[in-house]
C-alpha cells in the first residue's frame, strides 16, 4: 500500500532578524500555505506544530499556539520538538494521522525568533552537563564544524577554496529566492577576507541564526484527487531515525564518542537517509536535487556523501565541476541553503520541503532544476534526531 | 596556592603520566568518558555494573581545529585571549574519540590527521583559588 501523502500547499515568511513574535512568522507562512493549497482554514483537521524552546510556553505548545492565532476551529493539535529535526517530526506526525485515516488535511508549521548574541549554557559549576563541560574547556559549535572540515582536507585533499566555492554557489542560488535572509552574490574573495573562526573555517563558511517560518498543507491522496490535485507533489518518505550505537563521529555537544569496543562504529549521518530511500523505494540515482543541512560549507560536502550522491571523498570534485550548481547533474541547496537562510530551528526542515515542492512543480523562480522528479532533504537535531524527507512528483 | 583539577574526578593529576578516568561496563566491556555508571548504552547490554578505569594516555589525531575567538562562559578567559588549537583524538584500546585542547604553541599547521599525541596536564585558567588544571594533548616525538 502506498505511504504517499500529497503536498497541497506551501508557504514561508521571509527569514531575517526581525525581532517580532514567532507566532507572526508562523501565521504568515500558514496562511500562505492554505491559500496555495486552495483550501479553507476550516478544512484543516490536524495542526502539527514544530516546537521552539526559545519563545516561552507558547513555543512548547506551538501547534495549539498557531491554531489559536489562526482562529480555534476545533482541529486536533500536536507539537513536536526534536531540535533541528522538529519540522520533520511534525511532518511525520501529520503523515501518521493522515495514513491512519484520522485526518484528511493537516497543517504542519514551524517558526522561531532567535535571541541576539551567543547561545550559552547556564552558569555555575555543572560538570554533569556535557554542554557546560565543553564550553568550559573552550569547545563551541564551530569547533565541531572545524574538525569535520579539517578531516576532509587531510583525508580527501579538499581545500579552503573548495569550501568558499560552496558559499559562492549557495549565495548564487539563494539570490533568486524571495524568502532568503542574505541576498548577496558573495565572491571567493569575500569569504577569504572574513575572519577565521574555527580553522579552516571562516565566518562566512558558517551559518547564522535567523528568525523565520515555514508551513505545509498535506492531505491524503484521496482528498487531493477529490479537489482536483491528484498530481500534486508527494511526501514519499520521512526518516526520523536515531543513531545506532556505537557512534563513530564526535557530535555536539559531546566531548567524546561512544566506545566501539562491543559494537562496530557507525556514522549517524550516513545511516540517516537509508530508511528514507528504502521507504520511497528509490535510490540515490533517482534523486534530481538535495537540500542539505549546511551548518558549514564543508558539511554540505559531507552530506552529499552521506546521502550517497557520490562516493566518499568525491564531493569536492563534483562541486569544482559545477555539478552541484543548478544546471549541473545533482544541484545541492538550490534554495540557497542555511548559508542564505540561517538557522530558524523549528522551520528549517520544513523550509527544505517547501523548496522541493516548488522544484517539483517547476515554480522555483531563477533556480529551477529542469525536470526535477525527486528530491531528498537532510537535517540533524542535537541529541540524536535524524531528519530526511523525500519529495517526488 | 595549589594546583587543582578544573573538573573534579575526571582525570588523575600525576605529574608524570596523567590519564583520563573513565568507566567500563563489566558485561560488554564498553568504555565511557565522561564516566557512566547507571545504564550501558549498548542496545544489547542490560548491565548496570561499571568500574572506574584509567583511559589510554596516547592516541592518534582524528581531526583538529582551533578557537580563533574567545569562547563564551563558562569558559574562563585570560586577560589577553590567545587562539588555541583543539584536537579530537582516537584512543586505540577504547575505540573512542576524545576532544581536548592541544598544548599552547601548537598551531593547526603543525599537525596532521593520524599524528601521535599524549595526554598532559596543563593550566585551563588561574583564579584567586589558584591554578586549575585540565587535560591537553601534546605531540609525541614531534619537534614542534
Amino acid at each position: 500500500m502506498s505511504q504517499d501523502i500529497a503536498i497541497l500547499g506551501v508557504g514561508m515568511h521571509q527569514w531575517g532578524k526581525w525581532g517580532a513574535n514567532f507566532v507572526e512568522y508562523g501565521v504568515k507562512a500558514a496562511r500562505d500555505a492554505i491559500a496555495d493549497a486552495g483550501i479553507n482554514w476550516r478544512d484543516v483537521g490536524f495542526v502539527s506544530g514544530a516546537g521552539t524552546v526559545r519563545c516561552g510556553y507558547p513555543g512548547y505548545v506551538a501547534g495549539a499556539t498557531f491554531a489559536q492565532a489562526l482562529g480555534w476551529q476545533g482541529a486536533e493539535v500536536n507539537t513536536s520538538y526534536a531540535a533541528c529535526a522538529s519540522g520533520s517530526q511534525a511532518l511525520a506526525a501529520a503523515r501518521s494521522k493522515i495514513l491512519s485515516d484520522a485526518a484528511d488535511v493537516a497543517l504542519v508549521v514551524g517558526a522561531d525568533t532567535t535571541p541576539k548574541g551567543f547561545l550559552k549554557p547556564a552558569g555555575g559549576y555543572r560538570p554533569e552537563d556535557p554542554d557546560w563541560v565543553r564550553f568550559h574547556i573552550g569547545i563551541t559549535n564551530p569547533t565541531y564544524f572545524g574538525l569535520y572540515a579539517r578531516r576532509r582536507m587531510d583525508l580527501y585533499g579538499d581545500t579552503q577554496d573548495d569550501f568558499a566555492m560552496v558559499k559562492v554557489k549557495n549565495a548564487k542560488h539563494g539570490y533568486h529566492n524571495e524568502y532568503t535572509r542574505y541576498k548577496k552574490l558573495f565572491t571567493a574573495e569575500d569569504v577569504a577576507a572574513s575572519p577565521m573562526v574555527a580553522d579552516p573555517l571562516r565566518l562566512m563558511d558558517i551559518c547564522a541564526t535567523s528568525d523565520g517560518g515555514a508551513a505545509i498543507i498535506v492531505s491524503s491522496m484521496d482528498y487531493a484527487r477529490k479537489i482536483g490535485k491528484g498530481d500534486a507533489p508527494k511526501v514519499a518518505a520521512i526518516s526520523t531515525v536515531t543513531p545506532t550505537f556505537a557512534g563513530a563521529v564526535v557530535e555536539m555537544p559531546d566531548i567524546a564518542t561512544d566506545s566501539a569496543v562491543a559494537m562496530d562504529a557507525r556514522s549517524f549521518r550516513a545511516d540517516l537517509p537509508k530508511k528514507a530511500y528504502e521507504e520511497a523505494g528509490i535510490g540515490p540515482e533517482d534523486i534530481s536535487l538535495a537540500e542539505v543541512y549546511d551548518l558549514s560549507t564543508a558539511l554540505e560536502l559531507d552530506w552529499m556523501e552521506d546521502l550517497q550522491l557520490c562516493q566518499r571523498g568525491e564531493a569536492a570534485s563534483l562541486l569544482r565541476a559545477g555539478e552541484t550548481t543548478v544546471g549541473g547533474k545533482i544541484p545541492i541547496n538550490a534554495s540557497g541553503g542555511l548559508a542564505c537562510f540561517g538557522e530558524a530551528v523549528p522551520a528549517q526542515a520544513l523550509m527544505q520541503v517547501c523548496e522541493l515542492t516548488w522544484q517539483m512543480r517547476g515554480q522555483a523562480k531563477g533556480r529551477q532544476v529542469e525536470g526535477a522528479k525527486a528530491g531528498i532533504t537532510a537535517n540533524q537535531g542535537l541529541f540524536g534526531h535524524g531528519s530526511s524527507v523525500i519529495v517526488k512528483t | 596556592m595549589g594546583k587543582k583539577a578544573a573538573i573534579e574526578g575526571w582525570y588523575s593529576l600525576d605529574a608524570d603520566k596523567p590519564h583520563l578516568i573513565g568507566t567500563q561496563c563489566q558485561s560488554c566491556k564498553t568504555y565511557y568518558f565522561p564516566k557512566q555508571s547507571t545504564f550501558c548504552r549498548n542496545p544489547d547490554c542490560q548491565s548496570e555494573n561499571f568500574e572506574e578505569v584509567p583511559l589510554s594516555r596516547t592516541g592518534k589525531i582524528w581531526s583538529y581545529t582551533n578557537a580563533s575567538y574567545q569562547p563564551p562562559e563558562p569558559f574562563v578567559a585570560p586577560e589577553n585571549f590567545e587562539p588555541f588549537t583543539i584536537a579530537a583524538v582516537e584512543l586505540d584500546r577504547e575505540k573512542m574519540i576524545v576532544l581536548g585542547q592541544m598544548i599552547m604553541g601548537i598551531e593547526p599547521s603543525d599537525i596532521k590527521v593520524g599524528d601521535d599525541v599524549e595526554l598532559v596536564m596543563d593550566t585551563l585558567y588561574t583564579d584567586e583559588d589558584g591554578e586549575k588544571l585540565i587535560w591537553k594533548w601534546q605531540p609525541i616525538g614531534g619537534s614542534s
